[in-house]
């Protein structure tokens, strides 16, 4: 039987309830195992040398002394890392990322590794590893890098995307386009027009676990990786491919991970730590310093946006433009292209354009960040529709629900809306009491909105019912923020039973078929799917049993409230019998029972926030400082609500941190400046208030329970949600993100002089 | 490099153990002696995940050296439930979904128990200060701070 994905109205039972989540305990007693919290016999101490400057080419390595150091068991190269990639230019890269290969491209690009009986031991045989640098020249900002006069990081690439071919090579990788109408035509009706540009700086996920792996390669071929990942099946395909061997002999165990947000969707150290455990033949275990996660691992952007939008006086929007200029680091990538669709999503246009430059910089290869490229693009386009709403002389949120997208709206970057969120979002925003409460003197409110496509993709579960009628459920997708809870739910609706009888892990790679990695909030929207369909089809079986041990036909055995039930009045004196009853005998009726699910998880549907925000400003210092703050989404169905406020927190809180605080100093030698938590500040306790949360739930139509995905669109809007705010609360307009205290001083002088 | 013995107590057995004189007491905790609830987020004393109460005192166990714990009481997160029977802060952490990833909760737990212990019935901000040397980065604090409140209601009634 297919599995019907489609939404249908139900009562429900468990989902929307707010249990404890299965790994608590194990997580409030120290017990939950990390990444660096794994060892084995025998195991090394891995550590990667890295190179100090932003751009140079290897001339020569020396690793002999290293080697002959006590204690040393292996050295490694990019020499070990043989190029396997066969022309998969986006794995070289990958490969190029985790070993330097003719050419360190930026601070921090790792350059050979040891593994060594001890970590003092492991640092000083990278002392001893010897490496002759020819310097080259260095570019690290985003606009600097996309002129024609900038230092190429890449000779071989020419810019795609254009109409003609260049003939020269171009920092600027490529150039994607996005939109329908005509702008030029609709800025022609526009009555009013805002045209602003915007420079957002460089931030960093921020997990406060380093990335941590064991590698143990067998001298049989076959090997097993211990990692904290988003994604172990997706490590596995990496890993195996870059080490030359099948996939199937790799076997990856992802551990309890601590945190990553998009972050830990990529290898860096771990085919290292095979390497280094191929070559040593003993286990090698590597763990990251806060150091080398700054450096190496990571960041997002760092971006520049000019932004044009005109409206008219009844304020309907009557054109859109935004250029997106976004850094990738050294590597090619497509986070413009992600700008450039998600820039206007919010909103129903006639006339939208906008264009996206991926930039090649010497900094850390650029990695997703929750909503990757969306934050940036939203702070350029809902400042800019701010601007444009008071030149009108209307309120905010009315002329954001004037022009809000709704069902059936053709979306910036293609696709027509199916039922959608942003106008209820603001609807809420409008009622909301928040957006009555005063304000005191040098505060100010703003708002803004944001979109996330949310992602589906491959998804496998297996759903085993045991002898005593208690339910395991083995999921791929790993669990970042309590999905095991919202999938035990999930299960426990669909059987019938109590949440309490289900017990969900995360399998490893040699346990389950493949599942593509937790990103793009498709963790509880893509396993629960699967979750369902396995439900189903152990529940398929369940009645089968039945049927068999009351001897009536199948079709006469219903499912309810874990129960089986025999239907029609011949059967009336047959009562029913439970999941127990079911599996205990299970073993005279056929074996063991069991749902599995395999399925491309379709249909995530999009997700809309609007975020209200009051801040204070210090008009002597520039210090800025939330003092409320209001998260409205859309979340479909809220599985477990409680996590789903937790999401929503989350992200506000990077958000604050992303627009006041966070950003990567490079100096004028291209080495970063601020590789620790003392100098790159994120939010601590003190920094916020409490944040409100309002979930709605406007079903999307293609899960059976109406989910979407909840994690990433909370990101989105706080960028421009407080720069809105900073700008009513000191009467300046903000267009570099951080907004920190000198940033906010010198407009705030500006404007005054 | 010559080992240094130290005697020590954690979690109130008594335990001995040689390290080096340069190996960090959170070094010391999760690779000589298996207790890896604290955590190593910065080696920095930055982020708190590594914290721990040394003779009634909250520290990170990334700037203490293994030798200092001679002859003082460690407290660890290891220590803080009594068998199946978890502390109220464990379990309203739990009620309140105060944690997401999980890894900073065990610096959390130690940093909560050391601020109740010294103020009992604190105000909101006292909170959000007293915790403000251990990093979250997925919660946004609220929960953590809601949990901290009713805890400390729970232990004032006990």
């Amino acid at each position: 039987m297919n599995f019907d994905p489609r939404y249908s109205a139900r009562n429900f039972a468990s989902v929307g309830t707010r249990p404890i989540r299965p790994d608590g305990v194990d997580k409030v007693t120290g017990r939950a195992r990390y990444g660096a919290d794994f060892n084995m016999a025998g195991q090394l101490v891995g550590r990667v040398l890295r190179s100090p400057h932003a751009h140079a080419r290897i001339a020569k390595i020396d690793i002999s002394k290293a080697e002959k150091l006590a204690g040393v068991k292996a050295v490694i190269t990019a020499a070990d890392l043989p190029d396997l990639t066969d022309g998969d230019a986006a794995m070289y890269d990958v490969l190029d990322n985790c070993m330097a290969r003719t050419k360190a491209l930026y601070d921090g690009h790792a350059v050979a590794a040891v593994a060594a009986i001890d970590a003092r031991t492991a640092r000083q045989a990278l002392k001893l590893i010897e490496i002759e640098y020819e310097l080259l020249p260095h570019v690290t900002d985003v606009d600097e890098a996309a002129k024609h006069t900038a230092p190429l990081i890449n000779d071989a690439i020419f810019t795609e995307g254009l109409e003609e071919k260049p003939v020269k090579p171009s920092n600027v990788t490529k150039r994607s386009q996005f939109g329908h109408g005509d702008v030029h035509q609709g800025f022609g009706h526009a009555d009013f027009i805002v045209e602003r540009s915007f420079k957002t700086e460089q931030t960093h996920q921020g997990y406060i676990e380093p990335h941590a792996c064991v590698a143990n390669f067998s001298s049989d071929g076959t090997a097993d990786l211990w990692v904290c990942t988003q994604g172990h099946f997706v490590y596995r395909q990496h890993c195996a491919q870059l080490l030359g061997m099948e996939a199937s002999k790799l076997r990856v165990t992802s551990s309890e991970i601590g945190g990553g947000f998009g972050g830990k969707t990529h290898v860096w150290a771990e085919p290292v730590a095979l390497a280094l455990s191929r070559k040593a033949g003993r286990p090698v275990k590597l763990v990251m310093t806060r150091d080398e996660v700054f450096r190496a691992s990571g960041p997002t952007s760092a971006t520049s946006i000019d932004v044009k939008i005109g409206a008219r006086k009844d304020g309907t929007i009557t054109a859109a433009e935004a250029t997106l200029r976004y850094s990738c680091g050294p590597y090619a990538g497509s986070w413009a292209e992600i700008g450039a669709m998600t820039a206007f999503a919010c909103y129903k246009l006639d006339n939208v354009k906008t264009v996206g430059y991926e930039v090649l910089v010497n900094r850390p290869k650029t990695a997703a960040y929750r909503a990757p490229s969306a934050p940036m693009a939203a702070f350029a386009v809902e400042s800019a529709v701010d601007e444009l709403a008071k030149k009108i002389g209307m309120d905010p949120v009315d002329f954001r629900i004037k022009n809000a997208a709704q069902e059936g709206t053709r979306s910036s970057y293609g696709p027509v809306y199916g039922p959608i969120g942003i106008g209820p979002t603001l609807e809420a925003v409008k009622s909301h009491p928040h957006m009555k409460a005063p304000l005191g003197p040098n505060q100010g409110r703003g708002m803004a909105c944001g979109f996330w496509f949310n992602f589906g993709g491959q998804t496998c579960t297996d759903l085993n019912i045991g002898m005593d009628g208690s339910v395991s459920l083995a999921v791929g997708t790993v669990d970042v923020g309590g999905s095991r809870a919202s999938l035990s739910l999930v299960a426990a609706e669909e059987l019938g039973i109590d949440y309490s009888q289900v017990k969900a892990i995360v399998a490893d790679t040699s346990s389950l078929g493949y599942n593509d990695m937790t990103d793009g909030s498709r963790g509880t929207f893509s396993s629960s799917m699967a979750t369902i369909s396995a439900a189903r089809n152990a529940i398929k079986i369940l009645r089968e049993r039945a049927a068999q041990m009351w001897d009536i036909a199948v079709d006469d055995v219903v499912w309810e409230k874990g129960h089986a039930i025999a239907k029609g009045e011949k059967h009336g004196n047959l009562g029913k019998l439970s999941l127990k009853e079911i599996a205990v005998e299970s073993g005279k009726t056929g074996g063991p029972i069991a749902g599995h699910s395999e399925l491309v998880a379709d249909g995530a549907g999009v997700s809309f926030a609007t975020h209200i925000c009051d801040i204070e400003v210090d008009p002597d210092t520039g210090a800025a400082r939330v003092i409320r703050y209001t998260v409205v989404q859309d979340a479909g169905k809220a599985v477990h609500p409680t996590y789903v406020e937790g999401q929503y927190q989350g992200g506000a809180a990077q958000g604050i941190g992303w627009a006041l605080n966070e950003e990567y100093i490079y100096g004028k030698d291209g080495r970063l400046q601020n590789a620790g938590f003392l100098d790159y500040r994120i939010p601590v306790c003190s920094d916020l208030p409490m944040i409100d949360t309002q979930i709605l739930e406007i079903p999307n139509p293609n899960h059976p329970y109406g989910v979407r995905g909840v994690g990433e669109t909370s990101i989105v809007p706080p960028l421009a949600a407080i720069a809105n705010a900073v700008s009513n609360a000191a009467g300046v307009r903000m267009t570099h993100i951080p907004m920190s205290p000198p940033r906010i001083l010198a407009a705030i002088e500006a404007a005054r002089a | 490099m010559a080992g240094v013995a130290v005697s020590t107590t954690i979690n109130g057995d008594a335990v001995e153990y040689l390290c080096q004189p340069d190996e960090t007491l959170l070094d010391v905790l999760r690779d000589r002696l298996g207790l890896t609830g604290a955590k190593e987020g910065c080696g920095t004393g930055d982020c708190g995940a590594c914290s721990i109460i040394l003779d009634d005192r909250l520290v990170c166990s990334c700037l203490v050296l293994g030798a200092e714990a001679e002859g003082r009481r460690v407290e660890t997160i290891e220590g803080m439930a009594h068998g199946d029977t978890l502390h109220p802060l464990q379990q309203k952490f739990l009620e309140h979904a105060a944690l997401q990833c999980g890894i900073c909760t065990p610096g959390f737990l130690i940093a909560a128990k050391d601020l109740l212990a010294k103020n009992p019935d604190p105000t909101e901000e006292e909170i959000r200060f007293g915790l403000a040397g251990n990093l979250c980065r997925c919660t946004g604090y609220d929960k953590i701070v809601r949990a901290v409140q009713d805890a400390a209601i729970v232990m004032k009634g006990a």
